[in-house]
């Protein structure tokens, strides 16, 4: 049995060294909300809907708020007193807010207590949304089941959500057991979720509701047909990752592309902003059970594959306790990290096999996701597809749960469905070719394989040990991550960062809090 | 990049694809069909593939790879032949330098250092070609503008817009503006580049800072098209950027 070895107590060390820093950026998280998170408040309420122009009505009655210096009191005590003054439902009471010609005074009338009574059976039944999603979902997979670890990922990004369904398809036929739908460029800037079916985007198609709609059912019925559980994903990361998981709850997701850091790292997206956030799409998504995949194998791109991979390691310690910090358990919590390692490198497949191996056995119970090479690829499709093949061979013998398949054409073009059969094909193959390799090959523990695992732990730990003594926000603020620098109040989405007021309620998130 | 030079050309026989013997013609192509498989379908393979000019066809793979829809692979030979002398490129002039020969060149011919400015414009967050050239580190054992002493690079990032990068290097009197258009759809990186030389023509910029263009879709012909000084396409090293901005800027 293929094993590195693993110093069990540093890696107890380093988990209680990330909850340490979780545990610091918790205090800020817990004081603060974000028109994010209450955005999501107001759609888990029952508010949906845009106005002429494409701007939702949660966002034009967030906005209206937030101006007004009163999101302080948390968008749910309105929609409370609303209902108690005589709106009809929660769709009702956001119109009333949004467009009526009088702000609600807070100070006059009925108290935090009140309002939040009145949203008792709106608060029961978005927890009852979220649960009738899951459940159906937990009883499609028990029935139809999954396909054999690693489960193959593939991608579609046509910018029409009826050609990615198409796409969706295609892919299901070829073997994949996980369909993920790339989200238009830039998207996690855009401050709002747009509204209805898209057909037209740039680099991805735009994560709507009724675009997770569309793609469900298409996958429901690949699902069916080939009676294999097909997985869907979408992403709930940028600013408005929080409305995004209760969209994808609801709409019956498997997973998220969700990452504690991502988002500050890559999009430059303010930290406050970004740490509050993932926590509200966190609880929603520990809720509904949705398999989260965190972003570290982004690291590798910027950052060296040899020299930082232990940031890696130290980033997915820190995605793991923020995670768990919300609620999701360590079954839901796919941690990410990739084969990035330059090829030309002598032996730099020994590097890889060390890394992903000792990723395994430090996140044992956690259903890892293991990306392809994309940096070193050029145009040349043939030597593509065997750096492929070497990836495909490192993730059957080292046992990830999730692999996304590298495609020939990276570098070139989105993936035509020609492209993805071929990298379906190939996985399959060398998955079945090699299937107990890990199990009947053991290294040499004195050899570079084990030595590397050794220095990776290490040096994480190193680095962990370090971020908990200067704090998460400084670390960031130094560049620790991906050799990226980002400040606490610089990027985007800070101005929608409010302290709460002593009266701020939100009872759909205490409710998701208390699990009850 | 593939630079084709003049020498190129002096083989003056037409030029066909290499196989396995001089001028056999052979290449192969692979294709979907939107067709299931069938003794049918392979014919129709081996007609299309004929209509490419092909020749002898043999369609070596017949898969279904979607509903409907088959995977082809075809050999053949191919009849045609291209004339290398009848061809005409713009291709980027001057020599790749050695990083000595750079270092000595801006020290001897300026005095001071060349300052560059490099982004990823519009919506485009992919930093990887940006960061190869511009960053330390470089790529593939070429180091990046950073590690020159002839340069001040500037790297700022992600999806940058394009008023922001003039107003950036107007601040710092650049010398050179390097843009990088990685993702695309529709020929979105075209209008974004040319927009660019617009607002740098606008703000007085255009003659005096030397304006680059880099991309797996970019080629030089194309950043002449589109109002560039040179165009840096797939598998450009950061030498190659390099020789040709101390060059150009030097000559000025």
């Amino acid at each position: 049995m293929l094993t590195v070895p693993m110093d069990a107590a540093k890696v107890a060390d380093c988990r209680s060294l990330a909850a340490s820093v979780a545990r610091d950026v918790q205090t800020y998280v817990d004081a603060h909300t974000s028109v994010g998170v209450e955005r999501t408040t107001l759609r888990a309420l029952g508010v949906e809907g845009a106005d002429d122009q494409g701007a939702p009505l949660v966002n034009l009655l967030v906005d209206r708020y937030a101006a007004a210096g009163l999101l302080d009191r948390g968008i749910a005590t309105f929609i409370g007193r609303s209902l108690l003054a005589g709106a009809a439902d929660a769709q009702d009471a956001a119109e009333r807010l949004a467009f009526g010609p009088a702000l609600d005074d807070p100070s006059q009338g009925p108290g935090a207590p009140e309002a939040r009574q009145a949203l008792e059976s709106l608060t029961q039944r978005a927890i009852e949304r979220i649960d009738q999603a899951r459940d159906t979902r937990e009883r499609t997979k028990a029935r139809l089941q999954a396909g054999p670890a690693p489960l193959k990922y593939v991608i579609v990004a046509t910018g029409n959500i009826f050609d990615d369904a198409l796409q969706a398809k295609a892919a299901a036929f070829a073997g994949a057991d996980i369909v993920a739908v790339i989200r238009a460029t830039a998207q996690s800037l855009l401050d709002y979720v747009p509204h209805g079916a898209t057909t037209e985007g740039y680099g991805g198609t735009f994560a709507t509701q009724e675009n997770f709609r569309i793609i469900r059912q298409a996958t429901d019925e690949a699902s069916e047909k080939h009676q294999r559980y097909i997985f869907q994903t979408n992403y709930s990361s940028g600013l408005c990752m929080s409305e995004i998981a209760w969209m994808g709850a609801v709409e019956r997701l498997d997973m998220l592309l969700n990452d504690a850091m991502y988002g500050i790292l890559f999009r430059d997206i303010n930290p406050c902003r970004n740490f509050i956030d993932q926590y509200a799409a966190r609880r929603i998504i520990a809720r509904s059970k949705i398999i989260i995949n965190t972003g570290e194998d982004n690291y590798l791109t910027t950052a060296d594959a040899v020299e930082k991979a232990h940031t890696v390691l130290a980033s997915q310690f820190l995605n793991e306790a923020f995670a768990k910090t919300a609620g999701v358990q360590e079954a839901y919590i796919g941690l990410g990290h990739a084969y990035e390692i330059d090829p030309s490198i002598e032996n730099s497949f020994l590097l890889e096999l060390a890394q992903a191996q000792l990723i395994r056995q430090v996140f044992p119970d956690h259903p890892i996701k293991w990306m392809p090479p994309t940096k070193f690829k050029t145009g040349d499709i043939f030597q593509s597809h065997v750096h492929d093949a070497m990836f495909n061979l490192v993730g059957i013998t080292t046992h990830q749960s999730i692999e996304l398949l590298g495609m020939f054409s990276e570098a070139i073009h989105n993936p035509m469905v020609m492209d993805r059969y071929l990298s379906l094909k190939s996985a399959r193959y060398v998955f079945s070719t090699a299937r107990a390799l890990g199990d009947e090959i053991s290294i040499r523990p004195d050899g570079l394989i084990a030595q590397r695992a050794v220095d990776v732990l290490n040096q994480a730990h190193e680095l962990l040990a370090q971020v908990a003594s200067e704090g998460m926000w400084k670390a960031i603020e130094r560049g620790a991550f991906a050799d990226v620098k980002r400040s606490t109040t610089g990027g985007k989405g800070y101005k929608g960062v409010f302290q709460k007021h002593a009266n701020y309620i939100n009872p759909w998130m205490t409710a998701l809090e208390g699990g009850s | 990049m593939i630079r084709a030079s003049s020498s190129d050309a002096q083989a003056s026989a037409p030029l066909r694809a290499y196989g396995d013997r001089r001028n056999d013609g052979m290449v192969q192509m692979s294709f979907v069909l939107e067709i299931a498989p069938s003794v049918r379908a392979k014919e129709a393979a081996r007609q299309f593939a004929e209509l490419h000019g092909l020749s002898e066809v043999l369609i070596t793979t017949m898969e279904p790879c979607a509903d409907g829809l088959t995977y082809f692979v075809a050999y053949g030979h191919s009849r045609h032949a291209v004339d290398p002398a009848a061809i005409h490129v713009p291709e980027v002039a001057t020599e790749v330098l050695s990083r000595d020969a750079i270092e000595a060149l801006v020290k001897e011919r300026l005095g001071r250092k060349i300052v560059v400015v490099g982004a990823c414009t519009g919506s485009d967050a992919h930093t990887v070609g940006i960061d190869a050239i511009l960053n330390y580190k470089g790529f593939a054992g070429d180091k990046g503008l950073e590690s020159y002493k002839a340069f001040e690079a500037y790297n700022l990032g992600a999806q940058v817009e394009n008023d922001q990068l003039i107003e950036r290097a107007r601040a710092l009197n650049a010398d050179v503006i390097l843009v990088s258009q990685i993702i695309t759809q529709r020929n979105c990186h075209k209008e974004n580049a040319r927009a660019l030389i617009d607002l740098a023509s606008a703000h007085g910029l255009r003659d005096r800072v030397v304006m680059l263009l880099g991309g797996p879709r970019i080629d030089h012909k194309l950043a002449l098209e589109l109002g560039f000084d040179a165009g840096f396409g797939q598998g450009t090293k950061p030498s190659d950027v390099a020789s040709f901005i101390a060059t150009t800027v030097c000559a000025r």
